[in-house]
């Protein structure tokens, strides 16, 4: 029982209990706000394999631009509180220990399967922003190009689509 | 038992001495935050002519307890119809994010040698010390956000809204005015950034101030300085971009319906990112811990002495003549603290040579944070379209350019 | 060391709830933060087998998904807001116009 392994569990428990939340809570703000805790512990996870800047870009990028964007619209659209929905108890009931058995039995299949995937040995990467970065513009530079003219179209479709009505 | 306590002391000694650190720092920023209201309240009233706060201790200089007094023992009325878990998360999401901003920052380069460890000073240095500092900018746009959503008002609603949409517009600005600095360290760990202005090209070869990023070849940062700090004002809401929480505008923006402790972290919070933003300003653009002067000027390590000692005997003749009894008895014995400390430097030269870092790095912190106070008595406020078309329309195109042109002179200097 | 396999459960696990959410809750906007929630199991996925395999591919792979679930965060809230105008309501159960 490592500092590593104590960590990850702490941080995969915040993971699922904020998804649980997520699913669980009436009021849209509060799933965003799970969503948001699900993100930096994923992000701490993603600290605790030593991907740091993957970390920063997910916590600057998702928990400080997009998520921003779904609070600013469940602000603007004054979404309220979720009518309570009718499924069925017995669905509950049987279902739900049948997910987690389903559930169990992948861990197991995958866990089982260890001589395919080993657990690495420390990354030597002594500076892996560098090398990230070189990866990024050398091999996947059409990859790169590409995904900056998507978000360019991203920009012109969301301004199209919520400009008001009436305007050229 | 005393032996269990220093066996395990010292078999945890690490972690422990990162938690004596977190514990000083955390004591030592909100002290400087409460006498930064003081400061405030002193430099704006003598901006105006007046005299600011000189009742409450000699000078005022106890105002700021008064001031924490009175937050703690005020009403804390919650209105009706909040959001309870959001009405009460966002101040404490606000403190928090502010205050964890300041671990990144080094603040000495060298190392106290205590017991065969090495304590430096300065929480931690983060690989990414650039990057997790505008991480945790980006998320302090949710505390303004749902303060505002979460007071079930009209007006803390579009104070917050147009307090967030102005944070995040700059946040881009901001980010990209540091790229500039980026390029020319190589690296974003911030001890490293202050490292390499030690050694870099000046300006016509020059040492000493000309080293530091905003002067230095290839490219001097000047305008990627000026953007930084324009962005980082309107980070922080403050004037002047501080419409969103104007008295009279509206009413007190996102935090009007909040009172007493609450308002107080929010105040806490605002003040803390000035003085990261002061920090970053110093450690990025100005060479954090380096000094002004050429190394080779030796005798200019004993400014801080030369500062202090005037200074303390000042303040000792100030308080012998001081109206009240209280300052009387008070106001020497701090000039005497300061006088003793500026002959302590004098006398031992290592500790001389340890505090010459710190001594500068506070010394710009300090500059910085009186320009921000000077313009916050000086300028006028934005109007909300003004401000968001200067952000987009003016200040990110402007550090677009920068980071090309930085881009292009690294390039053509190393051809 | 943490075992390369938990990190795939965890991720398995946060797909499976994203799952369950998106069918099971009926505010569009809810419906569409699940859609987050599955693209950064899958991320979790990625990065976990990048540390495995030693290989940086996967932290790049992962730098695009997180840039596409902006573009389409951004395009997918836009239609949202004109479907909430068109609507005026947010439960998905009522756009149900070409329903036979």
């Amino acid at each position: 029982m490592n500092a590593p392994l104590i960590i990850f569990f702490v941080l995969a428990a915040m993971c699922v209990i904020g998804a649980i939340s997520l699913i669980l809570q009436r009021h849209p703000i509060h799933s965003a706000l799970s969503l948001i805790v699900v993100m930096v512990a994923l992000a701490g996870l993603y600290l605790l394999m030593g991907a740091e800047f993957v970390a920063a870009v997910q916590i600057i990028v998702y928990g400080g631009a997009i998520m921003v964007l779904f609070v600013f619209v469940i602000m603007l659209l004054n979404a309220g509180l979720e009518e309570r929905t009718n499924f069925s108890k017995l669905a509950g009931f049987a279902g739900v220990p049948l997910a987690v058995a389903l559930t169990g039995l992948l861990a197991a299949a995958v866990a089982r399967s260890q001589d395919t995937v080993q657990a690495a040995t420390q990354t030597g990467a002594t500076a892996p922003t560098k090398a990230l970065a070189n990866l990024l513009f050398q091999d996947f530079v059409y990859p790169f190009e590409l995904t900056s003219f998507l978000i360019l179209v991203a920009i012109l479709g969301a301004i199209v689509l919520a400009a008001p009505r009436g305007e050229s | 038992m005393i032996d269990f306590l220093t066996q395990q002391a010292a078999a945890h000694a690490e972690i422990l001495i990162t938690l004596a650190k977190i514990i000083i720092l955390l004591f030592v920023v909100l002290t400087v935050n409460a006498y930064l209201t003081w400061f405030e309240r002193k430099v704006v009233a003598h901006i105006q002519s007046r005299w600011g706060p000189h009742r409450v201790g000699p000078h005022g200089l106890l105002q700021p307890l008064a001031d924490g007094l009175k937050f703690l023992f005020k009403e804390d009325p919650t209105p009706a119809g909040v959001d309870k878990f959001v009405y009460y998360l966002a101040p404490l999401l606000a403190l928090a994010l502010a205050l964890t901003s300041i671990a990144v920052i080094p603040f000495g380069p060298n190392p106290l040698h205590f017991k065969g460890h090495d304590i430096y000073l300065g929480i931690t240095d983060l690989n990414i010390g650039v990057l997790a500092l505008f991480a945790i900018t980006a998320l302090g746009v949710y505390g303004v956000a749902l303060a505002g959503w979460s007071s079930n008002s009209k007006y803390p609603l579009l104070g917050g809204l147009r307090s967030s949409a102005q944070m995040v517009s700059y946040e881009l600005a901001l980010t990209m005015s540091v790229v500039g600095v980026l390029l020319m360290a190589g690296s974003f760990s911030l001890r490293e950034i202050i490292d390499g202005q030690a050694t870099a090209h000046g300006l016509f070869g020059w040492g000493g101030i000309f080293r530091w990023n905003i002067f230095a070849g290839p490219f001097p940062q000047i305008l990627g300085f000026l953007c930084f700090f324009i962005a980082a004002v309107a980070e922080t809401n403050r004037v002047p971009f501080d419409l969103p929480e104007a008295e009279s505008e509206l009413v007190a923006g996102f935090h009007t319906e909040y009172a007493s402790f609450k308002f107080a972290m929010f105040f806490i919070a605002e003040y803390t990112s000035m003085i990261t933003v002061s920090c970053l300003c110093s450690i990025l653009f100005f060479g954090g811990w380096l000094s002004p002067f050429p190394a080779s000027w030796t005798f200019t390590h004993y400014l801080p002495s030369v500062l202090l000692i005037p200074f303390g005997l000042w303040v000792i003749w100030d308080g012998m003549r001081y109206e009240t009894i209280f300052g009387k008895l008070i106001l020497p014995g701090v000039g005497a603290v300061i006088t003793a400390l500026g002959a302590a430097f004098l006398l031992f030269p290592a500790v001389n040579e340890f505090i010459q870092g710190p001594f500068w790095l506070l010394s710009k912190i300090f500059v910085f944070l009186f320009v921000y106070v000077w313009m916050r008595g000086t300028l006028p406020r934005f109007r909300y379209d003004q401000l968001m078309s200067f952000g987009w329309k003016l200040l990110l195109p402007v550090s677009l350019a920068n980071v090309v042109l930085t881009a292009s002179a690294l390039l053509w200097s190393n051809r | 060391m943490v075992p390369t396999h938990y990190y795939l459960i965890l991720s398995a696990i946060l797909f499976g709830l994203g799952v369950v959410a998106f069918v099971f809750k009926r505010n569009i906007i809810t419906i569409f933060m699940s859609i987050e929630l599955m693209l950064n199991a899958v991320n979790l996925a990625f990065v976990a087998f990048s540390q495995a395999l030693n290989k940086l591919d996967g932290q790049v792979f992962v730098l695009f998904v997180i840039v596409v679930a902006a573009a389409e965060a951004a395009v997918g809230l836009g239609i949202i807001i004109m479907t909430v105008r068109n609507r005026q309501t947010l439960n998905v159960e009522s756009v149900n116009l070409l329903k036979l």
